[in-house]
Parts: C-alpha cells; sequence; structure tokens
C-alpha cells in the first residue's frame, strides 16, 4: 500500500522524465516487444491469410523436421565456427595491430594509418560484396584476370564452397581491424607510462617491453571483449553473408547462417514457420548464452557485468 | 594524450634503440603501407572500373587505370536521371529526419536514464537492454510490420526500425554520465524544471555525444538496404541508394528496368560498368565525408568500449 503511493507520487514527481523516456519506451514497445509473441508462429503452419493467431497449431513439428534433416545441425555449425574464427582471428590481429601502432613513433603516420583501416567499416554491406566480386569475379575479376594475364590457373572462386570460409575471415577482418583496433589502442594509452619509462631505462628491448608489460596489461580488456564477444556466438552478420553469397546455392554448405537461413525461407520460400522456428531456437539459445557468459563475467571482473 | 608529450624528445634521443625496436618500427611501417593499399586499392579498383569501356572489361578484365576511358555508364544513369536523383533525395530525406528525430529522442531518455536521482532509471534501462537479448525473431517482426501496420512499400518501414538501438542509447547514456551531475543540480536550485535543465544546460556539453551518435545513425541510413529489401517491393518508385545498388548488382532485370529507356538496344547495356558507376554514385558521399567526421567514430568506440 505505501509502496503504491510512493510509486504514485515518484511517477508525479518525475513525470518529465518519464515523459522524455517515453518515446523511446513505445518505440522498444512496438518494435520489439510486440513481436515477441508472434514467435508462436513457429508452432503453426502458417496460413498467410490467416495470420499468425488464425493459423493450425502443429506443437513441435517445425523443430522436429529441422533437427531430423540436420539442417539446424549445419546451420548452427556454421554459424558458431565462423563466429570462433572472428573472434580468436579478429581480436589477435587488432590487438597485434594495437600494439605496433603504439611502438610508432610518428602520430601523424598512426593517425594516418588508423584513418585508412577505419575505412572499409563504414561502407555498406552491399558495397563490400561488390569490391569482392570484382576481385575474385571469375570472367572480369581484378585478381582472376591478373593471374591469367601471368598464365597461372584462375581459380573458380564462386562455384568453389572451400574457399569461402577463408575468404569470409579475410573480409571480415578487412571491415573490423580497424575499429576494432581503437579499442585496444585506448586499453594501451592507459597503461602506467612510468612503467614503460622504467623498463626502457632497465634496459628492456621492444619485444621485451611488449612482452612483460602490454601484454599482460590488455589482457583484462582481451578477456571482457572475448567474452562479450561469445555472448553473440549464436548470431551472425547477415549483411555480410547474405551479400556475399546471395542466392547462390553452390556455396551453401560452406556460408549459409543461422540469419541468412532464416531471411531466404522467409522471402525466398515463403516458408515462414520453419524459418521462425530457427529464428526461435537462436533467439533462446542465445538468451541462455548470454546469461551464462554474464555470469562468468561477473565472477572474474564484477564491475563489467551486463546486469 | 600521446606518448611523445610523456617522453621528451631530448631524453628519448638518449636511449639507443637495440635491433629488435628497430625491426618492430620498421616491421609497422611496412605493415601499415601494406593495410594502407589493402584498405584503399579495392575503392580506387572500383572507380577505375566504372570509368573503363565495357569491351575492355570482357577483354581484360576489371582496372585501376582504364584502358579506353568512357563515361558511358555515368551517361546511360544520367540520361534518365530521375532514377538516381529521386533515390538520392529519398536517402538524404531518410538520413535527415532519421538522425533527426534518433538523436532527440535517444538524447532525451539517455539523459533521464542517468540521472541518479531519477527513481525508474533501472527499470527503463533494463527494458531497453533487455530488447538486445531477447527477441521474437525476424518472422513476426516482418509479420507485424507488414500485417499490423501495414508499413509495406511504405517508407516509414525504413525510417521507423533505424531510428535507434539499444546500443546507441547505452552509449548515449554513458557519454552523459560524464558531464558533472552539478549543473542539473545547479539547474534544480534556480528552479529550472527537467526538460529545461536538459535543452539549456545539458544539450551544451554533449556537442561530442551528439556528433558521434548522430553520425552512426546519418551512417546507418546511408547504408540501409536491409530493411528495403524486406519491405520495398517492386511497386515502389524511388529506392535508397544502397538499396537501389544492391537491385542493379543482383538482379540484371532491375538495371534493364531502371536504363532500359537510355539505350536503343537492351543488349547494349553495359552491365559490369553500370554497377561500378552506381557504387561510385550511391558511396561517393561517404567517402568524401569521412576524412572529416571519422575521429568522432573513434571517441564514441573508446566510450562504447567501456560499460555503463
Amino acid at each position: 500500500m505505501r509502496l503504491t503511493r510512493r510509486f504514485g507520487q515518484n511517477l508525479w514527481r518525475y513525470r518529465t522524465l518519464t515523459l522524455m523516456c517515453l518515446p523511446v519506451v513505445v518505440f522498444f514497445f512496438m518494435f520489439s516487444y510486440m513481436p515477441m509473441p508472434g514467435a508462436y508462429v513457429a508452432f503453426t503452419k502458417f496460413n498467410y491469410q490467416k495470420g499468425i493467431w488464425g493459423s493450425q497449431y502443429i506443437g513441435w513439428k517445425n523443430f522436429q523436421f529441422l533437427f531430423t534433416s540436420g539442417q539446424l545441425a549445419l546451420l548452427l555449425r556454421n554459424t558458431v565456427l565462423y563466429n570462433i574464427a572472428f573472434i580468436v582471428i579478429g581480436n589477435v590481429v587488432q590487438m597485434t595491430v594495437a600494439i605496433l601502432m603504439n611502438e610508432v613513433r610518428s602520430a601523424k603516420f598512426r593517425k594516418v594509418t588508423q584513418t585508412i583501416m577505419f575505412l572499409p567499416y563504414f561502407i555498406s554491406a552491399v558495397l563490400v560484396a561488390l569490391v569482392v566480386y570484382n576481385l575474385l569475379n571469375f570472367d572480369f575479376g581484378f585478381i582472376t584476370s591478373l593471374l591469367r594475364q601471368w598464365n597461372l590457373p584462375a581459380p573458380k572462386v564462386y562455384s568453389t564452397p572451400n574457399a569461402w570460409p577463408v575468404l569470409i575471415i579475410i573480409v571480415h577482418l578487412w571491415q573490423s581491424t580497424g575499429y576494432g583496433s581503437v579499442v585496444y589502442f585506448a586499453a594501451i594509452m592507459g597503461i602506467d607510462a612510468e612503467m614503460m619509462e622504467a623498463a626502457r631505462v632497465d634496459g628492456a628491448n621492444g619485444w621485451q617491453r611488449i612482452l612483460h608489460i602490454t601484454l599482460p596489461c590488455l589482457k583484462p580488456t582481451f578477456v571482457l571483449l572475448l567474452l562479450f564477444a561469445l555472448g553473440g556466438i549464436i548470431r551472425g552478420n547477415f549483411g555480410l553473408f547474405y551479400n556475399l553469397v546471395g542466392l547462390n546455392s553452390m556455396l551453401y554448405r560452406t556460408t549459409d547462417i543461422i540469419e541468412t537461413y532464416v531471411y531466404r525461407s522467409m522471402m525466398n520460400n515463403f516458408n515462414f514457420s520453419q524459418s521462425s522456428a530457427v529464428g526461435l531456437f537462436q533467439s533462446v539459445v542465445g538468451f541462455a548464452i548470454v546469461v551464462i557468459v554474464n555470469a562468468l563475467v561477473k565472477k572474474i571482473e564484477p564491475d563489467n557485468s551486463l546486469f | 594524450m600521446t606518448r611523445v608529450t610523456v617522453h621528451p624528445r631530448s631524453a628519448r634521443n638518449k636511449i639507443k634503440l637495440d635491433p629488435s625496436d628497430r625491426f618492430i618500427r620498421g616491421f609497422t611501417y611496412a605493415l601499415g603501407a601494406l593495410t594502407a593499399v589493402l584498405c584503399v586499392l579495392p575503392f580506387l579498383l572500383i572507380i577505375g572500373s566504372s570509368f573503363e569501356s565495357e569491351e575492355a572489361i570482357r577483354k581484360f578484365g576489371f582496372t585501376l587505370i582504364p584502358r579506353m576511358p568512357t563515361l558511358y555508364a555515368y551517361d546511360i544513369i544520367f540520361r534518365s536521371p530521375r532514377s538516381i536523383i529521386g533515390s538520392y533525395a529519398l536517402t538524404i530525406c531518410l538520413t535527415g529526419a532519421g538522425t533527426a528525430v534518433g538523436l532527440s529522442l535517444i538524447s532525451m531518455a539517455g539523459y533521464a536514464m542517468q540521472r541518479r536521482d531519477y527513481p525508474f532509471r533501472n527499470a527503463v534501462s533494463f527494458y531497453v537492454y533487455f530488447t538486445s537479448l531477447f527477441s521474437g525473431g525476424l518472422v513476426p517482426f516482418y509479420l507485424l510490420m507488414v500485417q499490423t501496420y501495414n508499413l509495406r512499400d511504405s517508407y516509414l518501414a525504413v525510417l521507423l526500425p533505424l531510428l535507434m538501438s539499444p546500443w546507441l542509447i547505452i552509449l548515449m547514456k554513458n557519454f552523459i554520465k560524464s558531464i558533472p551531475y552539478e549543473i542539473t543540480e545547479s539547474g534544480k536550485i534556480d528552479g529550472a524544471g527537467d526538460f529545461s535543465i536538459f535543452a539549456r544546460l545539458i544539450i551544451p556539453s554533449m556537442k561530442p555525444a551528439l556528433a558521434t551518435i548522430g553520425l552512426f545513425l546519418a551512417i546507418g541510413y546511408w547504408n540501409e538496404w536491409y530493411f528495403s529489401s524486406l519491405f520495398l517491393t517492386s511497386q515502389v518508385e524511388f529506392r535508397p541508394l544502397q538499396y537501389q545498388l544492391y537491385r542493379v548488382i543482383n538482379q540484371i532485370e532491375a538495371l534493364r528496368n531502371s536504363y532500359a529507356g537510355s539505350v536503343v538496344n537492351i543488349g547494349d547495356l553495359p552491365g559490369e560498368t553500370l554497377k561500378m558507376a552506381t557504387a561510385v554514385i550511391a558511396t561517393g558521399p561517404i567517402i568524401l565525408f569521412y576524412p572529416f567526421v571519422q575521429k568522432y567514430f573513434i571517441a564514441g568506440l573508446t566510450v562504447g568500449a567501456v560499460k555503463g
């Protein structure tokens, strides 16, 4: 009783601040909370005319199909493996770049390099795909043409599924190294300068300073970024994969991730039920993973836990 | 901020560089130069190829420096300029409106969410944050937009979903948190209402935050193709630039429909150079603006890396 009165008082007293939050609250209600009950469509045989709630309930059948056909296993494998590669290779490359940048004395060189490395992060996934097409297209690609001129065999990249894991990792690195290394660079900036100077005076060379000071100091940042990335391990970068591969079904075996499958089965095959079953599976498992990871972060570094 | 201030030049020179230092430095310069090439070359290739003739591309592939330079692709695009000018106008309107509205809503909420005396701040933060942890998935979202809100073929379907994201709101909240609370307090003592404290005292001191988040929003709108591909069917007259580019790349049909009026024989359409020229036209402004705005992104990433 007292609590409700207090709540009412607060609501009135802070009405301006609440009103300032209101548009945001309404926004997420309309576009994030409203769709949630609609996940029910995963348990129906969806009929577009009848809508979600008028469609026939068929229980777990959609999920059963996905599990038994092996489709889900393939999507899960691709999504998780790509993410592991992105996380591990990405972080190592970003950290290396940040450390090396820090060794450079010329601020101008550092600034220019950073600026240029950031560039690929600004462009749309559509253009990224065009860049790859421009380089590797079998008929007119820049690289394939060069190889042909040198009388070397030109690879048929767009019909070789096994080339794509490497290619996609390279494209991912190309796009993300610039901005990822900024975070590490900021962490390096925070390292006590006196410690570095002391090591220098004691005669530690570049390698030794990196090995014994910079790397250990970056460990907390690394662990944290790693854990956050783990939270998203079954979520993929739809734009990148979909634009690179598109509807080239020859490559699906090695490139199809959950997001691309969900999008395709809805927009091209109009299989709303199956698509939403995969989507719901991803949401639920993804949520569980985040909760677990957060518990881990809480244990390791309580200040940095998400909730 | 840079290490140069910590070690004055004279002091540094006294310490001799040992070979490993020199190796690391040399390696870094080489690597820096290589990255610069890798990050810029692809763009130059697209620009170069857009000025190449279609025959030369068929014979020699895409090039940096055109062998048979021509403006044919641009000529075709601008011969019936309605489509590309419409796309430009639409993209500019979406970017302008979306950034302005999104930025005001995000900053208002961000201010309220970090006010330490606001009793509902944690509730609102969790309400917003939860949406990044769990979602209904693409299908329910799509059906809601199309069947309930009836937004198919409406530009609102592109404008609205990009207005804000939990990440941007949290970023804004963290930015505002770094403004001293005393400013708010002094406003309260002077008897100002919460909104006028925000509008008159806080906004002037959060320009970097507005620049950073405004830029994230603007880039999001300029690069938008995803919601367009979901909600804009072929019935729509104009499409955002990147979605137009997406269609030109992926659907030779779309290419023909867009440019059919401008060539006598559809078979003569220079498909490859058209893709490259459309890319240059659609992305040019971003690349031109980029050197002036990138510092705000770096600021944003450094703040965003710290959780709030």
